[in-house]
């Protein structure tokens, strides 16, 4: 199992199931928060359900650990591409053809990774990881902490950014995790960069919906 | 219509492997636009010779995109900025009158300059002798017909053969990858029935030879694709990936 490490392909590959497996998990969390906009009391039930019980702690380290795998071999690749790129630089580089996108994955991969610092702090924290340690404070109904984040600009306004690089990240990700795995061919190869933008558009929008939601039309229950 | 233009040259001149280079701009009077890119660079280095300095040292042979040792950044693109075709055949009407043009060499650390903008490419020449081949005597060319090849397949591993090694795919990538090389390498003699037996063997060999010699690991940015004078596809890459994972599964 070495050559996963230990060759080029081989480390695509873990490159892309990560990704794949990240993508699954986008999904399954944009379901859950697509919720709200049905029925905050719904939220709050699924909510409390994925507290500190033992499959939502399993299901939390595997991701976790999905999390770190992807983000340990993109730091490794990006080291090892910039070495065999070699110091010398070009006085004068016009290859622009290839996307901006596909250029800059590692700096969208980092601002999706401090958006989910940030994001960790402000909802994992307070639930899971206080119900975990006992606080007293660890608030288990999700609408708690979501309404008041989302009713603040600010806060929308650095969601929807970060959701903008997510999109980003994906637009080459989910066609470049298929062609990693040997999955395309000159057929394929539009119809798989199209579905790109199809699949990270239709992530991206289930998230943002939420934030746009409960900032202009939802109201708090007097 | 075809006229006599004045340019500026902006060439990288450097001593040898372990000297600094730099760059040294010479100006070259009345070139013809019909003349060829390295024709251009022949008059400049008789100049230089006449002036009594050391020529600049270039990569060329066949001068007509068929042997694939031509090389050089021109103006910031590999081969020049016209498309789907080597140095050797880049004309100078591309350029203009009062043009500088900025010659580099191809910048990895897979290919360390020799001297000037020639580059040395044994990487890819030890990559091939690593499996590019196929081990056994195939005989003369056999009957049409009586080894039946679909023509997609036939008409891919054609495709495929008509990269010419020129290394503009590792030029162009920010990541020094040379997978475009290699995946062309695999597929041509993958997709027909002589290379088949040995496809899975040559593909985990020629994938560790490339990562033993340093190059990138590809993240299909396609930057290659673009550059690449004989228009390999980076679909290629996707079955170089399919055979070398296939090959590690099965192991
Ligand atoms: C929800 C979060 C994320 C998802 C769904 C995701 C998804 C993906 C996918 C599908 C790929 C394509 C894999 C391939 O080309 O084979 C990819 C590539 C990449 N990701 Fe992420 N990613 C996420 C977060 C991150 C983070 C936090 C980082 C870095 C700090 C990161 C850095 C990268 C880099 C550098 C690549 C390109 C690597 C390569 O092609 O070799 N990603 N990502
Ligand atoms: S000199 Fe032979 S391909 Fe250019």
């Amino acid at each position: 199992m070495s050559w996963l490490i230990n060759s080029s392909i081989g480390r695509k590959f873990i490159m892309s199931i990560s990704g794949l497996f990240l993508i699954l998990f986008l999904i399954f969390h944009m379901l859950m928060n697509l919720v709200m906009v049905f029925s905050m009391d719904a939220y709050d039930m699924i909510s409390e359900f994925l507290g500190a019980n033992w499959y939502a702690i399993a299901g939390t380290l595997v991701l976790a650990a999905g999390f770190i795998v992807h983000i340990l071999y993109a730091s490794l690749l990006t080291l090892q591409n910039q070495k065999a790129r070699g110091n010398d630089k070009y006085a004068m580089s016009n290859t622009k053809d290839a996307s901006w996108t596909s250029k800059n994955m590692y700096v969208l991969g980092f601002t999706v990774l401090a958006f989910l610092a940030l994001h960790m702090i402000q909802l994992w924290y307070n639930m899971q990881f206080k119900e975990l340690i006992g606080a007293p404070d660890a608030i288990s109904k999700g609408s708690e902490l979501v309404v008041p984040l989302f009713k603040n600009i600010y806060y929308v306004i650095i969601y929807l950014v970060a959701f903008a690089a997510l999109w980003l990240h994906l637009t080459h990700g989910f066609w470049s995790a298929l062609h990693s795995v040997g999955w395309n061919n000159t057929i394929w190869m539009k119809r798989l960069q199209n579905l790109s933008y199809v699949v990270a558009s239709i992530i991206v929008a289930g998230y943002a919906v939420v934030p746009i939601y409960i900032y202009f039309f939802y109201q708090l229950p007097i | 219509m075809d006229i006599d233009i004045n340019i500026k040259v902006k060439v990288w001149r450097q001593k040898g492997p372990k000297e600094k280079g730099h760059f040294e701009i010479y100006e070259l009077k009345n070139i013809s636009q019909g003349s060829s890119f390295l024709e251009m660079i022949d008059i400049l280095n008789e100049q230089l010779i006449n002036g009594g300095e050391e020529p600049v040292v270039f990569d060329h042979d066949c001068r007509e995109g068929i042997c694939g040792i031509c090389s050089l950044y021109i103006n910031g693109y590999p081969h020049g900025p016209d498309e789907d075709i080597t140095t050797c055949q880049l004309h100078m009407r591309k350029f203009n009158e009062g043009d500088t043009i900025t010659i580099e060499p191809w910048r990895s650390a897979g290919f360390p300059v020799i001297k000037d903008l020639m580059v040395d490419r044994t990487a890819f020449d030890t990559i091939i002798q690593a499996g590019g081949y196929v081990s056994v005597n195939t005989g003369g060319a056999p009957d049409a017909n009586s080894l039946p090849i679909p023509k997609h397949n036939a008409e891919a591993a054609m495709d495929a053969a008509a990269c010419i090694g020129c290394g503009a795919c590792v030029a162009a990538c920010k990541n020094g990858s040379a997978m475009l090389f290699v995946s062309a390498k695999v597929t041509q003699l993958a997709l027909l029935p002589q290379g088949r037996t040995e496809a899975m063997k040559r593909a985990k060999s020629m994938v560790a030879k490339m990562d033993e010699l340093g190059f990138g690991n590809c993240t299909n940015t396609g930057a290659c694709e673009v550059e690449c004078p004989k228009n390999i596809s980076i679909t290629n890459i996707a079955r170089l990936n399919y055979e070398f994972l296939n090959a590690k599964i099965r192991d």
